[in-house]
């Protein structure tokens, strides 16, 4: 049940890029068509949830064992970026359907601030390794959602007139600002269904 | 280019915010009021001045083939720095910012500075270089959190200006930055063609 309510509020409730402010660049960036914005999210989902438990694993064998935690921001960014190529080299030779899906997107993500700031606030909120690869998984459906709504917004955009100085990226900010309004509609799901399933 | 020049380029011509879009996240996320942009425009200044000078001064020993990770670790080095200073001399901006401290390592601008400009050119331009556009980070951020903070509660760096029934709560909370930065970008782009 706890699964269930983790899952259910990173998704609609705490999303990560319409209420955590989180992988924004991709957000606005690859947003022009649903189908890349399909193959950005489906990238995200399986990269993060890898670089969750690989900086879990780093973060309580390697840095805590040796009481290097002050090293956390360094270190997780080389795994991240390495861990990126690896997944690369791995999908090429694996499954090449796969990697020609997601091949594109793969180096995008070393950047992708959502990768680094999840890997943070699972450490920082004391998850044990099964609730926050849940929580990792979660957040990335949540992102891919926002991702594959608004590119679906932005493709109907697209054929309307705007007016001049609104064109590009301040409709699409505007247009992202309702989004999350939308979303804010969501607020206190959360605590409602933990009434419900008995937490807290 | 002169070393002016080379500043205002940073502040005006090529502000990393307005024009450029570059760092959105912490420009979306931490600008909830008018000095929590502004200590978040400082933060990524002070990064963005040490690992230019820093990247510029050992560009050479660098092999053209890793140069991006060594970038990364330079910046990676200077933002636990500021993380451990921040927490040291400003605990409650350092709380109040939060998960956007370390997530400066991920912002696009610094890379990119990195890569643009400071592995082309010496020391002294990059300094300057780092510094226009960490201060037109901080003015964009600044401004950005300032309306924020008026139309959402009617003050401006805490200090009452409208009685606080006039303030329009969206504007503080998530969808507001969103739309606030989006007419600012509106607004830029017609002075820009004006």
């Amino acid at each position: 049940m706890e699964y269930i309510l983790i899952f259910i509020t990173a998704i609609f409730v705490n999303n990560v890029v319409l209420s955590q402010f989180l992988g924004i660049c991709p957000f606005l960036g690859v947003s022009k068509k649903v189908e890349t914005a399909t193959g950005m999210g489906a990238a995200v989902a399986f990269v993060l949830t890898i670089a969750t438990i690989v900086t879990y694993l780093i973060q309580k064998f390697v840095l805590d064992a040796f009481g290097l935690a002050y090293l956390q921001t360094i270190a997780f960014i080389l795994v991240i970026a390495a861990l990126v190529q690896m997944v690369e080299i791995i999908l090429k030779k694996v499954s090449p359907a796969l990697y020609q899906a997601l091949g594109v997107f793969l180096p995008l993500i070393t950047t992708n601030c959502c990768i680094l700031g999840v890997a943070i606030l699972v450490i920082q909120k004391n998850f044990d390794l099964l609730t926050g690869v849940v929580y990792a998984f979660s957040t990335a459906i949540g992102f891919a959602l926002a991702l594959v709504l608004f590119a679906g917004i932005r493709e109907q955009l697209s054929l309307v007139n705007i007016p001049k100085g609104m064109q590009g990226m301040a409709i699409a900010l505007v247009t992202a600002g309702l989004l999350a309004m939308a979303f804010m509609g969501f607020s206190g799901v959360d605590k409602g269904l933990g009434v419900l399933f008995g937490i807290e | 280019m002169n070393n002016f020049k080379i500043l205002m380029n940073g502040i005006v011509k090529e502000n990393p915010t307005f024009v450029l879009l570059l760092g959105m996240c912490p420009t979306l996320g931490t600008t909830s009021s008018a000095i929590n942009g502004m200590g978040m425009g400082l933060a990524t200044l002070f990064v963005l001045i040490c690992s230019n000078v820093v990247i510029s001064s050992i560009k050479k020993l660098i092999p053209d083939m890793v140069r991006i990770p060594a970038f990364i670790v330079v910046i990676a080095s200077f933002v636990t720095l500021l993380q451990m200073i921040m927490q040291a001399y400003v605990p409650a901006l350092y709380a109040t910012l939060g998960l956007f401290i370390p997530l400066i390592v991920v912002n696009c601008i610094l890379l990119g500075r990195a890569e643009a400009f400071a592995a082309k050119n010496g020391p002294l331009p990059s300094f300057f270089d780092g510094l226009g556009m960490g201060l037109g980070f901080t003015i964009a951020l600044t401004v950005l959190g300032g309306v924020r903070e008026f139309l959402g509660t009617g003050k401006l760096f805490n200090i009452a200006i409208m009685p606080e029934q006039y303030g329009m709560l969206i504007f503080v909370l998530a969808p507001g930055a969103f739309i606030a930065l989006g007419y600012l970008i509106a607004i830029v782009n017609k002075l820009k063609k004006a």
